[in-house]
């Protein structure tokens, strides 16, 4: 969304030179250019504008079982405003945020360099086995991370259980979101390995025969050249972190079959939403609660972007 | 069969077949408003269609959309489709249960893509007569089926003035299945009363801390709703369409909490989720003496269990008082049509044909082994007389039949099921698995319940 602007390369070209007056050249593609707009501006404002839209107009009315839909303002918002349920949700998606990202983050970065330096044996097989979780559906993750997890049959605490160490109860109270931390983590290590991986691939090799013939080792080469030449795309990657933690569903909603007493239905933001749209019938309530949900990513995107772009800057 | 086919039909909804189930819909639709069809019933009006009327309606050719998770149902539906050959029923599996439900909603809300008719479980019934959702089946002469089906099944069908909402499928009156073997390592007496089940209990896991008497899932409302109903509870009474009395915390409810409560507290019971891997894998392992479960429990536990065949035994629930014996009810479905449908007429011969035709209803207990709802089958001999070898050779359903008739007709549901269910899960389930104050968490349920219909708009009496 906003990192398009961002990670396109800063030295795009201009292809076109000064137009030439050729016949209705210009103008043909004045013409032209809405037509090759058309297509996303049409998808933009039916599968983005207009939910949005409807989302904030059904967020101004509430809709009971008894006594029908009235208008009631901003209503839902103060009491969503006030909601420890939703409050406790953002809170706990942010506290999720700040833990899970950076280490993911870190990880992929260490993948990436390592596949990027070439002195690792099979290579290609390493990169794919990194990539390949990304690949499985997050449904079929939770799910076998969730028998992984088990306190009596998972494989884990039967080790613990087979050399009598304490078995970890990874699906308890205090446990739970570092448990999800390590599913997501698990998915989406390779996905941001390949952003990164894929950068490297574009830092042209003169800069790092030109560092060596400075007497630079590889360490000091990825930490001079690479991790600043990176740094477009970590953005990227960053972004798609904030996005993806606020958003967190797939896996609270299906740990909760297996752990209900832990994962409430308010756990995250997101399955707050769900359940007072399909459990509660508050549908109303839910797209308000999904409008600010909305708005808490955005102001976040922001804030990573402009601290980003503010130490770019000095 | 709320929980009973979790397993065997987790398919999520088949996109292309919803498509087509709409597409369907909308020509149906398109085809009776220019011809002026005689199906279309024109929906609640209590007068009776005439037989001229029905039988006209049987001839017309018609399509017919049904949502069910039933397996192999196409089997039941070709008898209707070969009585009634103008008559063609579409089949669909739109998920079952929550998901299903949730699907129809959405439907309804929409104004398009809704069955006909649809498989409900007996709770969910008020959940769609709230919103006006279901076809009052009486005009169409479900009313004079009444004594084909258990007489307690009927009152959860029934509407506050008499209304039939749906006509009933399959049952789930509560029993135990039991470890015969477990049993008689330790010298256990199967347990007539919960006293002599909770000292059961105690003993059981003193003798082998691996081993509980019981589970009792801190996710199942369903099965808390049926211990409820087995003790005589009335936690939700409705009365007219906003009046309602929430009572989740009243004396029956909290004997039950401070049983049930207590028995986890101490540690001499399970209390893990029931209906996942590792909770199929206790059962497998003998780490549970006893299911407390539903008459749908013996087919689903010999499909599930199948390591410890032969060991198991099933009984009565244990008693409150061993001088009145009764039980509750857990899961179980029905046929209800939606009252959208432009073909009232045929939908409500297809529900009332599908649930009490005699060939149909047997093919149910014979082909999808469920616990049947007609008096015929449950006294019928080649039903009851069935020896399981799963169950060394006992006459279960014989056990279960006989359950059947101590089933209370009184218990009501919510119109929001949906919402008790979260909220049990979150205050009295809770409870339950930390071993905290499951007394105090009822009381939590029931102030958030309250607030909940309050804020719905109904009248809340406690």
């Amino acid at each position: 969304m906003m990192t398009a602007t961002t990670t396109a390369s800063p030295k795009g070209r201009r292809r076109d030179g000064p137009s030439r007056p050729g016949r209705g050249g210009a103008s043909r593609r004045r013409s032209a250019g809405p037509l090759f707009v058309a297509p996303f501006m049409v998808l933009f404002l039916l599968l983005f504008l207009a939910p949005l839209g409807y989302a904030a107009y059904l967020s101004l009315f509430q809709e009971r079982l008894i006594g029908g839909t009235a208008f009631v303002g901003l209503d839902n918002y103060t009491q969503a405003l006030t909601d420890p349920q939703f409050l406790h949700g953002v809170g706990r998606v942010a506290l999720f945020f700040v833990i899970q990202v950076p280490l993911m983050l870190l990880l992929a970065l260490l993948f990436a360099l390592a596949l990027d330096s070439g002195l690792l044996r099979l290579a290609r097989v390493i990169r794919l086995g990194i990539f390949v979780p990304y690949a499985v559906p997050s449904v079929v993750a939770s799910l076998m991370w969730g028998y992984l997890y088990g306190p009596d049959f998972g494989p884990f605490a039967q080790i613990a259980r087979k050399v009598s160490l304490p078995v970890p109860d990874f699906l308890s109270d205090g446990w739970m979101l570092g448990s999800l931390a390590n599913i997501v983590t698990w998915e989406f290590v390779g996905y941001n390995m390949i952003i990164l991986y894929a950068a490297l691939r574009t830092i042209p090799t003169e800069l790092y025969e030109a560092a060596a013939m400075d007497g630079a080792g590889a360490w000091r080469i990825a930490w001079s050249i690479k991790i600043p030449a990176l740094r477009p795309a970590l953005l990227l990657t960053l972004l798609f972190s904030v996005i993806g933690s606020f958003q967190l569903f797939n896996e609270p909603k299906l740990l909760m079959n297996i752990a209900p007493d832990v994962i409430s239905s308010s756990y995250t933001a997101n399955l707050y939403a769900y359940t007072l749209a399909f459990t509660g019938q508050q549908v109303n309530y839910a797209a308000t609660v999904s409008f600010l949900l909305g708005l808490v990513i955005v102001i976040a995107s922001y804030a990573v972007l402009l601290t980003a772009n503010r130490r770019r800057t000095p | 069969m709320s929980k009973f086919l979790t397993a065997a039909s987790s398919a999520p909804l088949n996109r292309r077949g919803f498509l087509a189930a709409t597409g369907a819909l909308t020509l149906a639709t398109s085809l009776s408003a220019c011809g002026g069809s005689g199906g279309s019933g024109g929906g609640a009006s209590a007068k009776a269609v005439s037989q001229a009327d029905i039988d006209k309606a049987m001839q017309t050719p018609t399509e017919l959309t049904f949502w069910t998770w039933v397996p192999d149902i196409a089997k039941e539906v070709a008898l209707f489709e070969k009585k009634y050959p103008a008559i063609k029923v579409k089949v669909v599996n739109a998920g079952q249960g929550t998901p299903q439900y949730t699907k129809l909603r959405t439907a309804l809300k929409a104004g398009s893509g809704a069955p006909d008719m649809v498989q409900i479980e007996y709770q969910a019934i008020p959940t769609f007569t709230i919103t006006n959702s279901l076809l009052d089946l009486r005009p169409h002469g479900a009313a004079a089926l009444k004594n084909t089906f258990v007489d307690w099944t009927w009152g959860q069908v029934s509407g506050t003035n008499g209304e039939v909402w749906a006509i009933p499928q399959d049952t789930g009156p509560m029993g135990m299945l039991y470890r015969q073997d477990i049993f008689d390592e330790h010298g256990i007496a199967v347990p007539a009363t919960w006293d002599e089940f909770a000292a059961a209990a105690r003993k059981l896991h003193k003798a082998d801390p691996d081993v509980y008497l019981t589970n009792l899932a801190a996710n199942q409302v369903a099965a808390w709703h049926g211990l409820l109903w087995q003790a005589g509870a009335k936690p939700y009474v409705t009365s007219g369409k906003s009046d309602i009395t929430i009572s989740v915390d009243d004396a029956v409810s909290q004997k039950l909490g401070t049983y049930w409560g207590g028995l986890a507290k101490e540690g001499v019971i399970g209390v893990e989720p029931d209906f996942t891997d590792s909770w199929y894998a206790a059962l497998n392992k003998g780490k549970y003496a006893t299911w407390i479960t539903a008459a749908w429990g013996p087919v689903f536990l010999s499909g599930s269990a199948k390591a410890t065949a032969g060991k198991w035994r099933a009984a009565p629930l244990p008693q409150w008082d061993a001088s009145k014996p009764s039980s509750g009810n857990w899961g179980g479905s029905t046929t209800a049509v939606i009252r959208s449908t432009k073909n009232a007429i045929a939908a409500a011969q297809f529900a009332q044909f599908l649930n009490s035709d005699p060939a149909s209803a047997k093919m149910f207990a014979t082909e999808q082994f469920f616990f049947p709802a007609t008096k015929a089958l449950l006294t019928d001999a080649s039903f009851v007389g069935d020896a399981p070898a799963f169950y060394g050779g006992q006459k279960v359903n014989q056990i279960f039949a006989d359950i059947s008739s101590t089933v209370s007709s009184s218990f009501q549901w919510p119109p929001f099921l949906d919402q008790a269910a979260t909220d049990w899960t979150e205050t009295v389930g809770k409870s339950l698995a930390d071993g905290a104050d499951t007394a105090r968490a009822l009381g939590t349920w029931q102030s958030r319940l309250t607030t909940y219909a309050k804020k719905q708009g109904f009248t809340v009496h406690s």
